[in-house]
């Protein structure tokens, strides 16, 4: 006779709230309410940091230089994800790798009205921002390849 | 192996919420007062190590998500976690890996932002989950069964422990990164709103936004940053379960184990006497009477006399908590590492107004998971 293995189903759910410091309400603060983006240079290596950092964490000294970058940019790589995820916003999403101009750093986000045959690396890309911006990221709501 | 020691020490002022600031950005602050304390910069850096408690901040990969502010980038860097002993487990990672001469100059981090989170929910995630969670009492629910336990065992009083709330509240007025700088009465800690009984509100810890950085250096480098580096002369930890019930409540099984051993070790046969400073991981009120009964400082059952014989005042033949201690501050998994941070500070003599008279010998302990314990001894001597 075999003994009956019980399983126990649960769930973890933690409420967290996390600060997105000075630095970064700063940019989201002008993403919101002035649809700019915002970069920072470190005072040591010239590094344009966008999103910016409070610190440059190779030099380790503080940045303090505010500029604009973009809105647009360059995509540097770019794929779409096929299979289904919890994590996707919406199915089969584009995601592209984008350096804004007078940025020197890269940060991902979602592409939109486009498919893989118009999409190449190198082309310039410009954002669309939502209507109803909220302070976060997604105020972006994606990029676009730029008219 | 080789002579290691602590050879410089950062904190941030410890606060009940930092949102003026994101955890990266915290780190960083305590990283870089370590780095002005030593005199280095990170390229003198080997390698870092950096902890906090799994779930706080729900940042599981801390050690890649903090990079920019851990000093880390391109460099050797990996997570030390124990829970509750995560600090002082990251000061023992620290000995252990710079004793090995595998890495001669180490970067070792503990932080936590409480404030981002609910504590107990999180720490509810670090017990059995077909078990334990079901019926979880809580971090001071499952302390306050001890203190019961050990009234009733020795006739030890509310007032004992609060004389101990009273100490390390005064210790902490003297400490800039202290979280809770106001001193308190016996009758308010006796009157304060009851938790779990018989825990009162200010017989525990709070919770607490902070980091601690500590630098470890071995022998080949030791004297050459710091003139009087705070040797480390050994360690130990003893864990002992992982459910409440099987826990032995008195004395404290893990810190009494832990102390043999390392007392044995370095000849030590009269702690309270050999020992000249102690930051204890006493996050409540009666582990500040029971655990230095544990430690060999007093009989079973005596360890609120040499309380209120002020021996472990500042100025006492043993200061316990000259900075306050955990019931002044507690960013959880940098608190094990602040009380290393603490006694290599006493014995460099840089440790402000709280500093103490001639330290030569400094222990430092910490406390998490289901009561499990960690020791470290210090010394300004270089071992032979």
């Amino acid at each position: 006779m075999t003994t009956e293995i019980l399983t126990h189903p649960s769930r973890i759910k933690v409420p967290y709230t996390w600060s997105a410091g000075e630095t970064l309400s700063r940019f989201f603060k002008a993403l919101r309410d002035e649809q700019k983006i915002l970069g920072i240079r470190c005072p040591r290596c010239q590094k344009v940091y966008a999103p910016p950092k409070k610190t440059c964490g190779t030099c380790f000294v503080e940045c303090s230089e505010w500029l604009e970058v973009g809105p647009s940019g360059t995509l540097l790589s770019f794929t779409q994800a096929s299979y289904v995820s919890p994590a996707h916003r919406s199915s089969k999403p584009f995601f592209g790798l984008i350096r804004l101009d007078g940025a020197d750093t890269a940060f991902f986000h979602l592409l939109g009205e486009t498919n893989l045959q118009s999409l190449k690396i190198g082309i310039k890309v410009s954002p669309v921002f939502a209507e109803k911006r909220t302070g976060s990221i997604l105020d972006i709501l994606y990029f676009r390849a730029a008219n | 192996m080789k002579r290691t020691a602590i050879v410089g020490c950062g904190q941030t002022d410890h606060n009940g919420n930092r949102f003026d600031v994101t955890g990266v950005e915290l780190i960083q602050e305590a990283v870089s007062r370590a780095l002005q304390d030593a005199e280095l910069t990170l390229d003198d850096i080997d390698g870092v190590v950096i902890g906090n408690m799994d779930h706080f901040e729900g940042i599981n990969g801390v050690e890649l998500w903090s990079i920019s502010g851990n000093g880390g980038i391109l460099k050797p860097t990996i997570k030390l976690t124990t829970g509750g002993t995560t600090g002082s487990t990251l000061a023992i990672g620290g000995y252990h890996l710079t004793a090995s001469g595998l890495f001669n100059k180490l970067l070792v981090i503990g932080w936590e932002k409480n404030s981002e989170s609910d504590t107990t929910g999180a720490i509810t995630t670090a017990f059995d989950p077909v078990w334990d969670r079901l019926v979880f009492a809580g971090a001071i629910s499952g302390l306050a069964v001890e203190a019961s336990a050990y009234m009733r065992k020795f006739g030890v009083t509310e007032k004992d422990a609060a004389r101990a709330v009273v100490r390390d509240r005064k210790h902490a007025v003297k400490n800039p990164h202290a979280h809770l700088r106001r001193e308190v009465t016996l009758d308010e800690v006796l009157r304060a709103p009851l938790l779990s009984d018989p825990i009162k509100a200010l017989d525990i810890c709070p919770r607490t936004d902070g980091a601690c950085a500590v630098i470890f250096a071995n022998e080949d480098y030791a004297e050459k940053i710091c003139p009087k580096p705070a040797w480390v002369l050994g360690a130990a930890n003893r864990h002992p379960y992982a459910y409440l019930g099987d826990v032995e409540w008195y004395p404290l099984k893990s810190l009494d184990l832990a102390a043999k051993e390392l007392y044995a070790k370095l000849g030590i046969k009269e702690p309270l006497k050999e020992i000249n400073l102690m930051e204890l991981y006493t996050p409540y009120s009666f582990a500040n009477l029971s655990w230095i009964e544990a430690l060999g400082l007093a009989k079973p059952g005596e360890g609120a006399k040499l309380i209120w014989d002020g021996v472990t005042d500042a100025g006492g033949a043993l200061p316990i908590n000259l900075s306050g201690g955990v019931l002044s501050t507690n960013p959880i998994g940098a608190t094990g590492l602040i009380r290393a941070a603490e006694c290599a500070h006493q014995i460099m003599g840089r440790a402000g107004e709280r500093q103490a008279e001639g330290v030569k010998k400094a222990l430092s302990t910490g406390f998490g998971g289901c009561f499990w314990s960690d020791i470290l001894i210090y010394g300004s001597e270089k071992p032979s």
